[in-house]
């Protein structure tokens, strides 16, 4: 079922971690998510007319990335009207000093805030989560797996299992949904995207979690090409990546 | 892992020294390059191989010398200021003529620094920081999957020279995703088949071999001394014939040629694209060896040429090498970015445009 514009699917918590290993991708996804939730809350859009988030803000909790963090994306968040939390030392992207200033409680506490939560790419990188907990367990909030079929990691459904686990164990948080989002960066095909959501479908009936959506890179991948996935559709942007990295 | 899989620069090399029979990794933690000790200490067990966190790269680097003595093959990393504390331990393996593979994955400096990628390591790798004569091979990758490629085959290549070897990357390429094909596994000799490929290592007295072997660095006769080093200096002068490699496009046509190694040199192809759209005709020379250095291709670059850039990640480091192949046939200019800072393409085609203008073109 295509529902591209369609974004009702994404407006269920007022509070979204979302979780992913290496290379999952889920800082792309975390940055496509605020930016599509931005353009239709700034838009109206009828789907979201009802909404009662009157802010949208994106909290980085990625403290073990030193490269490729969703702040470095600051200026085209903001310019979004997406607030933008995360390290102290708030300019300063390249400073190795995983220390996060008191500020970023105030989405979590503004009742008027759609927050979307990039943790961090491991176990040990969740762990981060624990000291913003009371945050998470009062219902109004959902944790997301970014699952790639294509890291070695999580190629298969044990991977994956104990991939989740591992960060469950360290948050003390469930994962409630998964997203599909398998790609090899520009080598992404349609193929890629079905073998991500066959593992998904095996994760999601183990551990009796629906997939919230299946992502594919929509200037790669043409949308056409995904109309049997029964699931919904999430275009992705592929923010972070300077295009001469693929181009040569 | 079979087919194509995604993968962290870092990552892939761990990977890629695995495959090509590295089962003695030591080192200490140093960002950019932390994915590797992390990969290591996971992995290599799983193989039979020994991961140890030393008490500083100085240890790792020592422990590296003596696994190494011992015919094990070693890999050993670390990030700038860590391949600084190396420098001892590389003079003492060049000089004992033992085996491992080294891999920076250099951030800027000078010191600490940052930990944003740099190619101010230049000197350290291609000349070294170590006493005394001697030489290591020094290779670049521009991508995650020329990096495998380069670990995996440095493995065999170390051996064989009996010397360390480096590959030189950045923390960009260290930290990127790319897409790669790992290679097979290479078989690795039981502890009782090493003395067969390597009759040099310190394996100890065995059954049929009663010959005690010594590996030292120290000849305290001058002429044993002058000797040795001129022995190893023949190995070198024909590894310099053996070793040498480069990419090179459009140098016998172009009004402008440009030389960057690594990330710049990806980065300079797309800027390359945009001059050629602009009716400028440009080239390219990338250094995929650091040493030995290209410098016979620059006999290639087409007499018409105006000018020669290096564009680096320092303040001019592989200029000089520039400079020696271009024995000031053509003008010689710099584009450089220092600190951290990674040029656009679009910032290194309009300071180049500038420079063309500038001189003449």
């Amino acid at each position: 079922m295509l529902i591209v514009g369609e974004l009702k699917f994404l407006k269920t918590h007022r509070k979204t971690i979302v979780t992913g290993h290496y290379g999952s991708g889920k800082t792309e996804f975390s940055v496509s998510l605020a930016m599509l939730l931005a353009n239709k809350l700034s838009s109206a859009n009828a789907a979201l007319a009802d909404s009662p988030y009157h802010r949208l803000a994106l909290i980085d909790l990625d403290i073990v990335n030193p490269y490729f963090r969703s702040r470095e994306q600051r200026e085209l968040l903001e310019n979004a009207e997406i607030r933008v939390y995360g390290s102290m030392y708030e300019t300063e992207i390249t400073a190795e000093l995983p220390a996060l200033g008191a500020t970023v409680r105030t989405p979590l506490e503004d009742k008027n805030c759609r927050v979307i939560v990039d943790l961090g790419g491991n176990d040990t990188g969740a762990l981060i989560l624990n000291q913003f907990k009371k945050y998470f367990i009062d219902g109004e909030s959902e944790m997301l797996a970014v699952i790639n079929a294509n890291r070695p990691e999580t190629a298969t459904v044990n991977g994956v299992l104990e991939h989740l686990s591992a960060i469950e164990t360290a948050t003390g948080i469930k994962v409630s949904k998964i997203v599909n989002n398998t790609h090899m960066l520009q080598e992404t095909t349609a193929d890629d995207i079905f073998k991500g959501n066959e593992l998904c479908k095996k994760v999601s009936k183990v551990l009796d979690i629906p997939i919230l959506c299946n992502c594919y890179p929509s200037r790669i991948v043409d949308e056409t090409e995904l109309t049997e996935l029964p699931e919904h559709l999430l275009p992705l942007g592929l923010y972070l990546r300077p295009t001469w990295l693929d181009k040569t | 892992m079979s087919g194509k899989v995604l993968m962290k620069g870092n990552e892939a090399f761990s990977e890629a020294a695995i495959r090509g029979g590295c089962r003695y990794y030591f080192g200490y933690p140093i960002t950019p390059q932390n994915e590797i000790p992390e990969y290591m200490s996971r992995e290599l067990p799983k193989h039979d191989g020994h991961f140890i966190q030393a008490e500083s790269e100085i240890g790792a680097i020592m422990m590296a010398y003596g696994a190494g003595a011992a015919g094990g093959r070693v890999f050993i990393t670390s990030s700038s200021p860590g391949i600084a504390l190396f420098q001892e331990g590389i003079s003492l393996m060049c000089s004992a003529q033992v085996p491992t593979v080294i891999l920076t994955v250099s951030r800027c400096g000078p010191g600490i620094g940052g930990i944003q990628p740099g190619q101010a390591d230049y000197f350290q790798a291609t000349r070294g920081g170590g006493n005394g004569d001697y030489r290591v091979p020094v290779f670049a990758p521009s991508s995650v999957q020329e990096g495998v490629d380069m670990v995996y085959q440095a493995m065999e290549l170390s051996d064989k020279l009996r010397n360390p070897v480096m590959i030189f990357t950045d923390g960009l390429l260290g930290q990127m995703m790319e897409p790669v094909v790992m290679p097979d596994f290479v078989p690795v000799p039981k502890s009782d088949e090493i003395r067969k490929g390597k009759p040099w290592a310190l394996t100890g007295y065995g059954k049929d071999d009663s010959k005690r072997n010594t590996v030292t660095s120290l000849r305290i006769v001058p002429d044993v001394l002058e000797k040795y080093v001129h022995g190893l200096f023949e190995k070198y002068e024909q590894a310099e014939k053996e070793l040498c490699r480069v990419e090179t496009f459009d140098i016998e046509d172009a009004d402008m040629v440009i030389v960057a190694f690594g990330t710049v040199a990806r980065i300079t192809k797309e800027a390359i694209s945009m001059l050629k759209e602009q009716g400028i005709k440009v080239g390219l020379i990338r250094p995929i060896s650091l040493w030995p250095f290209p410098y016979d291709v620059f006999n290639k670059i087409s007499p018409k040429t105006k000018v020669v850039i290096s564009a680096e990640l320092s303040m001019g480091q592989m200029i000089q090498d520039v400079e020696l192949g271009i024995a000031k046939r053509f003008p010689v200019r710099l584009i450089n970015r220092t600190g951290g800072t990674i040029p656009t393409s679009l910032e290194i085609a309009e300071r180049a445009k500038k420079i063309y203008e500038e001189i003449g073109g």
